[in-house]
């Protein structure tokens, strides 16, 4: 039988230390308390995880029922969160070599250390996320734990106490001798202005109030339970997109996640920086300290939707959805969308121009115009003057083998393999044109190709994201915020006030703020015969925090 | 009553590790999420190759298609380049295609390379990433098998190291 019998003859669960319904101390042997003042942690009710530790399943739950469990997690959490900032994760470093390589070649025989362990990776790793997931288990399980039996207790409790219970509470007095009927009635009255509720049963008197702050831990626990289901369904597909756009002045892309269905134009991009001129000149000698400080980031930018059904990489008839401006913090938002701007890139080179020139003469003959994204083939110039773009390689260096080859394909360093026609030479004449040099491969060359210009087009990074999760994160943080307030800004004191032969007893307890809970008995027993409790601690000095 | 606890209890475990479990699922896999999938019937696309002609992937329906997404810039393109450059032209006779996508650069660019490495089967330039795009594709390079009823049979991911490979890609989509 794993149930006890107190001798008010209320049926507790097995682990209890105060009963139910009278309060009175249940001795079975494990729990004897000699203290004068008795535990009242959750009001001594049993908690379920000690009833029994059999089956499999009850070992695990007891594990996670355990608050010392719970709080070594949240410790070893804290220890491996801390790990993973001693060095950049890797989605931070540069994609210029291996991740390996990176991490020795920056950190040396620690950063391969790092790597090796899975450091570089911490806060997706299977062990991280399954310490984050038992924390999870074991606030739930912990909070059933709990919150259960002390609704018991609480709901069960009757108004009559036993007299163990009443003498070893914290606040503890007796009146002898009769105490008259208007005292009772002026004692009730005055807790009823102090907002108690109370239970009267043959003359006893059981007031109680602010109950409901004991469930504010509880609360609390709800709210981060829905916070962390919230971060979880960041993984579920579709309910969490992050994602990169760079699109160039001019340029019109679709935009990634959309299913093709919108595209974004890049009008203008715009860097502003404060003027020593323009602006507050309070600003002035900050700006003469530290040089350039950006303004304003912004995209003008014209968003699309496309017409009907098309086939990726055919041209979509678009039609235009809305065009503002994106400026850091105010992003631009369509359906479920928002494009934040994040990232920029000016001048990025997007036309040269050269002249075709005679070496000796100096003479031209027309120029000619590289868009560097889309070249020609051919530029004619006129006259039996034309010139062929042999090769292009928009980001130049010079290969393992010696020949030229591009590094990506954005022309940061664009460089050319031109074939120069002229009527002296119709067969042609070949010029490697790079920045800042010009290779004549085939022997001296009569024609030149004469830098001749550039022009450039600034780029913008936007962030695509979509976030269906964050409202429910939100609303796990508020649930959390009330837990904490209903816990914190109000106290569960409950008063007690027994006819125990020709004797009054009163008691009383709260589970934060001793002194308040003093000062209103002071106020309820003013001017009755009843006297005023005494604390029991007082001598030790003893202030307890939260009881839950 | 302590069998009824026993059964809240299981119950509850259960839904808290089949959460963690989908959780643990779905980080490790979140990196894997294509927007092609195995299985599952490859996205159309139209684009232009070199010489002007369009390809329209539905129209190779009934015959076998391997799709590569590659760049100039791209080492690892590069290299797997020769290989299925030879077997596309032992292939090509009996219903499989190559038809390699270069992602986002110039004709002239292109060509260049094409002529270098004497490619004799249809680049299709994607300029502004649409296809890309749909296909989810990054890093390069990528290759798609696509069988003859359109549908996606493997995708391989980075570098295909040897030319043998090739040839067990061409037989798996062979019609």
């Amino acid at each position: 039988m794993n149930q006890v019998k107190c001798e008010c003859g209320h049926v507790n669960p097995h682990g209890t230390i105060l009963c139910e319904a009278c309060g009175k101390i249940i001795e079975d042997g494990t729990q004897i308390t000699a203290e004068a003042v008795i535990d009242m942690r959750y009001e001594g009710s049993a908690r379920r995880s000690q009833t029994y530790n059999k089956s499999m399943i009850d070992k695990i739950w007891n594990f996670f029922s355990s608050v010392k469990v719970g709080v070594w997690l949240i410790i070893v959490t804290l220890i491996a969160s801390s790990l993973g900032t001693i060095l950049p994760q890797e989605m931070y470093i540069p994609n210029i070599m291996p991740v390996a390589e990176y991490y020795e070649d920056q950190y040396g025989w620690f950063g391969r250390l790092y790597y090796d362990l899975g450091f570089h990776n911490l806060y997706s790793s299977w062990w991280y996320l399954l310490l984050v997931a038992s924390i999870g288990v074991s606030l739930v399980i912990c909070s059933l734990d709990r919150v259960i039996p002390l609704y018991r207790a609480l709901n069960k409790q009757r108004v009559i106490r036993h007299e163990s219970f009443l003498q070893r509470q914290r606040m503890f007095g007796t009146t002898s001798g009769s105490v008259n009927e208007k005292s009772y009635e002026l004692a009730i009255q005055q807790l009823k202005k102090k907002r108690y509720h109370i239970r009267e049963d043959n003359g006893n008197i059981l007031a109680e109030k602010g109950r409901f702050s004991r469930w504010g831990p509880y609360v609390n626990h709800v709210g981060l339970i829905i916070f962390l289901i919230g971060s979880m369904l960041r993984f579920v597909p579709g309910m969490y997109i992050d994602e990169v756009l760079w699109v160039r002045e001019g340029e019109t892309k679709v935009i990634p996640e959309t299913d093709g269905q919108y595209y974004l134009k890049n009008v203008d991009f715009k860097l502003e920086v404060y003027d020593k001129e323009k602006d507050n000149e309070a600003f002035g000698d900050a700006l003469d300290k530290t040089g350039m400080v950006a303004k304003n980031y912004q995209s003008d930018v014209i968003l699309y939707k496309t017409k009907g059904n098309t086939v990726a990489g055919e041209e979509p008839e678009l039609e235009e959805v809305d065009s503002s401006s994106i400026r850091v913090n105010e992003p631009l938002k369509f359906e479920k969308f928002a494009l934040y701007q994040v990232n920029y890139k000016l001048d990025e080179l997007s036309k040269m121009s050269f002249l075709l020139t005679n070496k000796s003469t100096s003479e031209t003959f027309g120029d000619i115009t590289v868009n560097l994204y889309d070249p020609e083939k051919v530029y004619e110039l006129g006259n039996g003057y034309s010139v062929q773009l042999m090769s292009y390689f928009p980001d130049f260096e010079f290969g393992d083998d010696g020949n030229p080859t591009t590094k990506s394909k954005v022309p940061n360093n664009p460089a050319f393999v031109f074939k120069m026609f002229s009527p002296e030479k119709p067969e042609g004449e070949v010029s490697f044109v790079a920045i800042q040099q010009t290779i004549e491969p085939l022997g001296d060359n009569e024609y030149k190709m004469a830098f001749n210009g550039i022009e450039t087009k600034d780029v913008t990074g936007l962030t695509v994201r979509k976030d269906l999760t964050l409202w429910i994160i939100g609303l796990g943080g508020l649930i959390f915020m009330i837990g904490v307030v209903q816990g914190a800004y109000w106290n569960h004191r409950r008063i007690w006030i027994q006819r125990k032969g020709d004797e009054v007893w009163v008691a009383a307890h709260t589970n934060k703020n001793w002194f308040g809970l003093k000062k209103e008995i002071q106020l309820v027993l003013a001017g009755t015969e009843i006297n005023e409790p005494s604390d029991q601690l007082k001598d030790n000095q003893v202030d307890e925090g939260e009881t839950d | 009553m302590k069998k009824q606890r026993l059964i809240i209890r299981t119950v509850i475990l259960l839904l808290l590790g089949a959460a963690v479990a989908y959780t643990l699922y779905a980080n490790f896999t979140k990196d894997e999420v294509q927007k092609v999938e195995v299985g599952k019937k490859a996205p159309d696309f139209v684009l232009t190759d070199l010489n002007g002609e369009k390809h329209q992937l539905s129209d190779y329906e009934g015959e076998g298609v391997l799709l590569n997404f590659w760049a100039t810039w791209c080492k690892p393109c590069e290299k797997e380049m020769p290989f299925l450059n030879s077997q596309y032209q032992a292939y090509k006779d009996q219903g499989v295609h190559v038809i390699a996508v270069n992602v986002g650069e110039s004709q002239v660019a292109v060509s260049d390379f094409s002529k270098r490495y004497d490619l004799q089967f249809p680049i299709v330039l994607d300029k502004d990433t649409q296809v890309m795009t749909a296909y989810g594709v990054d890093p390069l390079p990528i290759t798609f098998l696509i069988d003859k009823q359109g549908n996606v049979v493997e995708i391989h991911k980075g570098q295909i190291i040897a030319e043998a490979d090739v040839t067990e890609m061409m037989e798996k989509i062979k019609p």
